[in-house]
């Protein structure tokens, strides 16, 4: 096992009389993108609020660089399901928030986000509101706002799950884009199929609720890729394991 | 009619103005209905004065009116801004513990329940014809709908922008004040809207109770030398005192709120 990166040990939670998470074990290296995916209301987001510490777990242990979370050595970006911009703030306010909360001076922050407006095309609109950005645009300042932090990982919920189809395929080409750039450490949480294959270096598949790993998939395809890619062979047979698992032997084993 | 049909499409101030002039028309008819009706049925003016003879009275003693007006401003806008610090001071300790919350909040709802027209005399007979009591008034009257909808509007912070700060490590206090205080705004704009109209309301009924000047003791001696003109005459003028604070709140939530006049456009 790798000790760089984070590691989650038999991971279990309930709540209440419900058991949420029954036995997760996964890992996620240094600079890889690894992806959950699983049915809705398996459980997924709570693996990420147990990250961020807005959990705690019943049992297991949650390891990051080999210890344990929680004392403040693991510094996670977060990026919730919807953009969560504050209506209130400008663009450029909002992709500091992060920087502002450790503490930063405003106009330091500022100074600090600016320039990644550009590679995250937005530049024009730092002093614009969220409710005159379209839902592409919100998201991408939503994921500036939690790459500027520069935290050892990041955590993406279901990032583009509210988006239409195009903005969604072309968000997806841009981040793997930038991801092939920076490497960053990334656990993704996703229902979407496709879009787990075309990010991701490994992808754990989870069980309905109580959730448990059913299965983890490598995908071969080199980087940088393009979406045209996932019509590959290697790309639609485990595009086509997830699903079958997911539709046929998911529904099976609960009948 | 022309003029009606195209403004509402076309440029900002006319389309006001078409929003404007049904209301100015209805107001318009209704005074002319009661003109002539005063002039015509020949009811006495110490009855039901004319407005022509409201108004008119209204400038002849416009000095009184004036003298009388300043103590209710005075009681309203102190009273007023007791109330907002102090709501406002409950609304951030309540919203933080949740056990003086349900300590306070019956005794809130209790204090609402109190027939105004009991409380008024009583709170004059306790604290004498000052100011004092008229501040405590108005206060009790505009107190509770602010700190209700303080209250209502940290809990209408997003949960996603909340977890996101826990995610990002801030204190309960920046929290505070990064999300729940701004999106508390817009509830405490409305809020402050509804309260304005019956600060002024609450001051000039605790002036009928008692007092030596102001626009409340002004109607109470009015009637009761039966002069109805001159107690429409100072109605009138307690209307326009409210719609001037009333007005000077939507502007002031303008200024406070510039995301909210942006909302909608540019949106592709």
């Amino acid at each position: 096992m790798t000790s760089r990166g984070l590691q989650l040990h038999r991971v279990a939670k309930s709540f209440g009389a419900l058991p949420v998470l029954g036995d997760i074990s996964l890992h996620v290296a240094e600079g890889e993108f690894v992806t959950i995916v699983g049915p809705s209301g398996a459980g997924k987001s709570t693996i990420l609020r147990l990250l961020t510490g807005t959990e705690t777990p019943d049992a297991g242990s949650l390891l990051f660089n080999g210890k344990p979370l929680g004392a403040g050595n693991a510094r996670f970006a977060f990026m919730p399901q919807r953009d969560a911009l504050m209506p209130w703030r400008r663009i450029i306010d909002n992709a500091a928030l992060g920087l502002e909360v450790q503490g930063l001076g405003r106009a330091e922050a500022r100074a600090k986000v600016a320039p990644l407006f550009a590679p995250f095309g937005l530049s024009g609109f730092e002093r614009h509101y969220p409710a005159q950005l379209s839902g592409g645009m919100r998201q991408r300042a939503a994921l500036l706002r939690t790459i500027v932090q520069a935290h050892d990982m990041l955590l993406l919920d279901e990032p583009f799950g509210a988006l239409d189809a195009l903005t969604r395929a072309g968000m997806q080409e841009w981040l793997q884009g930038m991801w092939a750039n920076h490497r960053w450490t990334a656990l993704l949480i996703t229902h979407d199929v496709r879009e787990a294959v075309f990010l991701s270096d490994r992808i754990y598949l989870l069980s309905g609720r109580p959730a448990r790993v059913l299965r983890e998939f490598k995908v071969p395809l080199s980087r940088p890729r393009r979406l045209a890619d996932l019509g590959s062979a290697e790309a639609r047979a485990i595009e086509t394991d997830i699903l079958e698992i997911l539709l046929h032997r998911e529904t099976a084993s609960r009948i | 009619m022309a003029l009606l049909s195209s403004s509402s499409a076309r440029s900002a101030p006319l389309s006001v103005l078409s929003g404007v002039l049904p209301a100015a028309g209805a107001i318009l008819f209704a005074v002319a209905a009661w003109e002539l009706y005063a002039d015509l049925s020949g009811i006495r003016p110490s009855i039901l004065p004319a407005p022509s003879r409201v108004l008119t009275q209204a400038w002849l003693n416009r000095q009184a009116l004036i003298d009388n007006s300043l103590p209710t401003i005075r009681a309203t806008l102190s009273g007023f801004a007791c109330s907002l610090a102090i709501a406002f001071v409950f609304s951030v300790a309540m919203d933080f513990a949740q056990a003086l919350r349900r300590a306070l909040f019956p005794i809130f709802v209790i204090s609402q329940t109190l027939p105004l027209v009991a409380i008024a005399p009583l709170i004059v007979l306790w604290f004498g014809f000052g100011l004092l009591p008229k501040i405590l008034l108005v206060a009790l009257v505009t107190f509770f709908p602010m700190l209700v909808a303080l209250l209502q509007g940290y809990e209408a912070t997003d949960k996603d922008v909340t977890e996101l700060l826990v995610s990002m490590k801030a204190s309960r206090w920046r929290i505070f004040t990064l999300a729940r205080l701004p999106s508390a705004l817009p509830y405490f704009f409305a809020g402050l809207r509804i309260s304005i109209t019956y600060a002024v309301v609450g001051a000039i009924f605790a002036e009928y109770a008692g007092a030596a000047r102001g626009l409340g003791i002004y109607i109470l001696t009015a009637k009761n030398n039966f002069r109805p003109d001159l107690v429409l005459a100072a109605v009138l003028l307690s209307a326009a005192l409210t719609l001037i604070c009333f007005a000077a709140v939507v502007l002031i939530e303008r200024m406070a709120m510039p995301w909210r006049s942006k909302e909608g456009d540019g949106s592709q």
